[in-house]
């Protein structure tokens, strides 16, 4: 029961004629980075969508760490702990890199009006910790001396470090990286899987869709595969590869 | 303007003292302005008023990025609070609920008592300011409450509806119960008063205001009062601006999506953006009423609003000194022009060729418009990039691809 | 207080000034997804051009039968609110077409604000309120025990005629199709070939010549106009338009008649409502509850598109 961080299961989510996604489900064990892939329009965004709030699913059971939460709201989740990036980069571009992390820790702290006017010790001493910290994740993720350049203007390798950063810093017990990879060549790929590593060293969870095939056969402990918005296989990456059904998936098969 | 500086954050020491040499010129204008008569220093104050109202206004505008059009109804909430509780206007409140309804109304008249019922209301400043910021501030939450899942223009024409509904109860809400007494508005509203000190001064002393055996000008009185309120909206704003709700103002503005994905409560901030930024309006309000002493609906139109955010608009949206510099242009730039303009034409042609008022409007839409299609980040925009909210306009077109 | 039916009666004369200005706003949010903010401002000035053109004739060709002065002073009114509209488009949102979507709304506030100043600067028009003639007979039409003039019969012939007029346009002609093209995708459309420059141009011409009628009808009706009578009803045709669905043209029709119904209606019972509480004065605020109602239950409208954000 409480092995699984994340224990999701029975989701169906209908856009108007068409189902999205029929009893799609996923078991991510802490510690681990697993990988959700599949043919493009599979629903991997939408899966990730629904668990991050932002889509109401038709029906589904959601559990972070062994208690339920519900995917109503977006902010909700981040404050329950799962923290996301972007396929197509949403960074708040006319804020410099720092303050975007800084964005970030806002759900884990709490000054508001009083402290922002009268900045008293208290929050005085949030906004300095905010700011460190904040500092800290940006030389984490390798991009430190960035810090008062603005967000826009950084290189789209960058950036999408940023967008890591910035997640990191809600204090996430779940990663999702939504093709974290896309548009990279193959050093920034490389790069971007040490930062990887490094973030599961650290203990954290990672669920991640990527395209990238061989990616994520090298990273991941543990991968579901979705196709039409079914998941047709789940399992360690060797068996994943050999999988016909998977297979088929990808090069035509039978269809 | 790369030698007056206020960029407290990254120059420091240009930034104090640019503002010290401001603020000795600001101390000293009255002085000096005495010299040519009251006018001068009365169009400032009502600049000043303007002034605070575009700081607020720019809370909501400039680093939510929430296009309110009716912002002005919380300057008439504030003002009608200061109307009916600070001048007669409650006892012809009263006499109103008992002619309407005479059981209701004598049940009132015994609980405020006959003091009231003859001469209304008069709460002290130190009641009336916070009590218009604060009624200001709930009124700008309920009116911010239906537009938070509204797109960009849409929250634009429900704001603007919400500034006309304020005013057509304004200029209605005088039959059968009288609050605002009409399209005649409330008069007779009284002056501030400071320790004993009445700002207007005393009476018989020819608008005259002693402080300590020094006289001076009634207008010159309110400018340092006034002077002081706009020090402290700048100082609040600016406070609020670098802070972590300010953050979440311009997060939300730049990439509202993402900000709620990061766990900002977008409902609660976007309200909180709204509420603030009405509460200076609503003491901007009081003291405009205690000014003036007399509130009318026509000073709280759709006009009065566009005007505001022209100087947002025009200054530098989101930047406080842009927007002060804005509020400055086109607040005080058409009254000076229709003291200048005018009899310069009668003096050359011997008529008014184009009118103040025309003057004025030409000024307004020439502002919006120049500014738009020539340089958006407006007049005086912040130095600092991070701190434009060109782009972050655009971002209702990406939420509409929803492809996240 | 009125008849029941004198109430429809008013609200439908009203409602078709609406309708007509509604159009506008819906076509132009249709291609370009904008608000004309200053679309009601061309409302007004058709009804001034239509007073200088009435008083031109006035002076130098006395005589002329109501009937004809109007026709020749609306169809002196259309092709100049066409011009002002399609400079306007030109000048001030032509390059804000890329920009972030609230920089065309500033603009169009701007030139509204222009526009208003134009005509109280010129001293032929200028600030006060101007009598516009009463060219047709006053004398009330009995309708079923509710009175319309011979004003408010030919605003409703008009109306409907232009109303037929723009679906014919819409549905039967290639510039019509164009226009239909370019709202749905502006981009495929142009690469099937269509000039999106041009229809965005007829789009802003067709909907100044609606204004125009509008305009000189509403004067006609009220007798008296002014420099800013276009800003209210502009506004409430745009929550018409809302109402009916933006981006459709019969939702604005719909609209436009609906919400004149409602203003009507709502005007002459809210006294019986309230209690006396409220009395007709009130009569302006009902376009916007309606306006925030509908964005707030159904964003789409009575026809249907979708409007507001979700989540």
């Amino acid at each position: 029961m409480s092995e699984f961080l994340l224990n999701i299961s029975g989701v169906n989510k209908r856009f108007g004629g068409l189902q999205a996604l029929t009893d799609v489900g996923i078991q991510i064990r802490p510690g681990q980075i697993v990988g959700l892939i599949g043919p493009n329009g599979a629903g991997k965004t939408t899966f990730f969508n629904v668990i991050t709030g932002l889509y109401q699913p038709d029906s589904g059971r959601f559990e972070l760490a062994g208690k339920p939460y519900s995917p109503s709201a977006p902010h909700a989740v981040a404050k329950a702990g799962i923290a996301r990036t972007f396929q197509n980069i949403r960074l708040f571009g006319e804020m410099t890199a720092l303050e975007n992390v800084m964005v970030g820790r806002h759900v884990r702290s709490k000054q508001g009006v009083f402290g922002a006017i009268f900045r008293h010790k208290a929050a005085r001493e949030e906004e300095a910790s905010i700011r460190a910290r904040a500092q800290e994740l940006l030389d984490f993720v390798g991009i430190g001396q960035f810090g008062s350049r603005t967000a826009k203007y950084l290189s789209y390798g960058d950036q999408r470090r940023l967008e890591i950063a910035r997640a990191l810093a809600t204090e996430p017990q779940l990663l999702a990286l939504d093709e974290p990879a896309a548009g990279m060549n193959a050093t920034e790929k490389l790069a971007l899987r040490e930062l990887l590593v490094k973030i599961k060293a650290g203990g954290k969870t990672v669920l991640l869709i990527e395209h990238d095939v061989k990616l994520m056969m090298g990273l991941c402990d543990r991968i579901t595969v979705l196709e039409y918005g079914k998941r047709i296989a789940e399992g360690v990456p060797a068996e994943i590869q050999k999988d016909p059904a998977v297979i088929a998936a990808y090069l035509g098969g039978a269809h | 303007m790369a030698l007056l500086t206020f960029d407290v954050h990254h120059n420091k020491r240009q930034a104090y003292v640019s503002m010290g040499l401001l603020l000795a010129l600001l101390l000293a204008f009255p002085f000096a302005a005495s010299q040519f008569g009251n006018s001068w220093v009365r169009i400032i104050d009502i600049a000043l008023l303007y002034i605070m109202l575009a700081l607020g206004l720019n809370i909501v505008v400039g680093f939510a990025g929430l296009l309110d059009l009716g912002y002005i109804a919380f300057f008439a909430v504030g003002a009608y609070l200061t109307g009916l509780f600070s001048s007669p206007q409650f006892a012809a409140l009263l006499e109103s609920v008992v002619n309407y309804h005479p059981a209701i109304g004598e049940s009132l008249i015994s609980v405020f008592g006959p003091d009231i019922q003859q001469n209304g209301i008069h709460l002290s400043v130190w009641a009336i300011v916070p009590l218009a910021g604060l009624v200001a501030a709930l009124f700008g939450a309920l009116l911010g409450a239906p537009t938070l899942k509204l797109r960009g223009d849409y929250l634009a024409i429900v704001t603007l509806g919400f500034g006309e509904i304020i005013r057509i109860f304004m200029n209605n809400l005088n039959d059968p119960i009288n609050f605002t007494n009409g399209p005649q508005g409330i008069n007779m509203i009284d002056p501030i008063r400071i320790f004993g000190v009445s700002l207007a001064g005393e009476a018989g002393s020819q608008s005259t205001v002693y402080i300590g055996g020094y006289g001076m000008p009634s207008v010159n009185a309110y400018y340092f009062l006034f002077l002081l309120l706009c020090i402290a909206t700048i100082f609040v704003t600016s406070r609020l601006q670098h802070s972590r709700l300010g953050r979440a103002w311009v997060a939300i503005r730049e990439d509202e999506i993402a900000a709620k994905a990061m766990g900002i409560n977008t409902r609660n901030v976007k309200l909180l953006a709204f509420s603030m930024g009405a509460s200076f309006g609503g003491v901007a309000g009081a003291m405009f009423a205690a000014f003036q002493g007399f509130v009318s609906p026509e000073s709280f139109s759709l006009t009065e609003s566009i005007a505001v955010l022209a100087m947002v608009v025009l200054g530098g949206i989101g930047h406080i000194p842009g927007v002060v510099l804005g509020g400055v242009l086109l607040a005080a730039l058409p009254e000076v022009l229709r003291h200048v303009v005018e009899p310069a034409q009668m003096a050359m042609f011997g008529r008014v060729i184009i009118e103040a008022e025309v003057l004025r409007q030409l000024l307004y839409g020439l502002a919006l418009v120049g500014i738009m299609l020539v340089r958006p980040a407006g007049v005086w925009p912040s130095p600092n990039r991070e701190e434009r909210p060109n782009a972050a306009l655009a971002r209702d077109d990406e939420e509409e691809a929803a492809a996240v | 207080m009125e008849t029941f039916v004198q109430q429809i009666l008013n609200g439908l004369v009203l409602g078709s000034m609406y309708a007509l200005v509604a159009l506008g706003y819906t076509m132009v949010y249709g291609v370009l997804n904008l608000i004309n903010f200053a679309h009601g401002d061309v409302l007004m000035i058709g009804a001034m051009v239509g007073l200088s053109i009435l008083q031109l004739l006035e002076n130098h060709f006395p005589g002329l039968p109501g009937f004809v002065q109007l026709a020749i002073a609306i169809l002196g009114a259309i092709p100049v609110a066409m011009l002002v509209n399609v400079l306007i488009e030109r000048i001030a949102y032509r390059r804000l077409r890329n920009a972030p979507r609230l920089a065309p709304l500033i603009t169009a506030i701007g030139v509204s604000i222009l526009l208003q100043t134009f005509v109280m600067a010129m001293p032929w028009w200028g600030r006060s309120p101007l009598p516009f003639p009463q060219l047709l007979s006053s004398d009330p039409i009995m309708l079923g025990g509710a009175m319309i003039s011979q004003t408010q019969v030919l605003l409703l012939v008009l109306a409907a005629l232009a109303m037929v007029g723009l679906v014919l346009l819409v549905e039967r002609t290639k510039m019509g199709r164009a226009m239909r093209a370019v709202a749905e995708n502006p981009r495929v459309a142009g690469l099937m070939g269509v000039d999106s420059n041009s229809v965005i141009v007829a789009t802003f011409a067709i909907g100044a010549a609606l204004a125009a009628v509008a305009g000189v009808m509403w004067g006609a009706n009220y007798a008296s106009i002014t420099f800013t009578m276009g800003v209210l009803p502009g506004l409430k045709a745009f929550c018409a338009a809302v109402l009916g669905g933006i981006g459709n043209i019969y939702g604005a029709m719909i609209g436009g008649l609906l919400l004149g119904i409602i203003e009507a209606l709502g005007a002459g019972y809210i006294g019986d409502l309230t209690g006396g509480f409220l009395g007709s004065h009130y009569q302006d605020i009902f376009a916007f509850v309606v306006l925030i109602l509908v964005l707030t239950l159904r964003p789409s409208g009575i026809m249907g598109e979708r409007v507001a954000d979700r989540a």
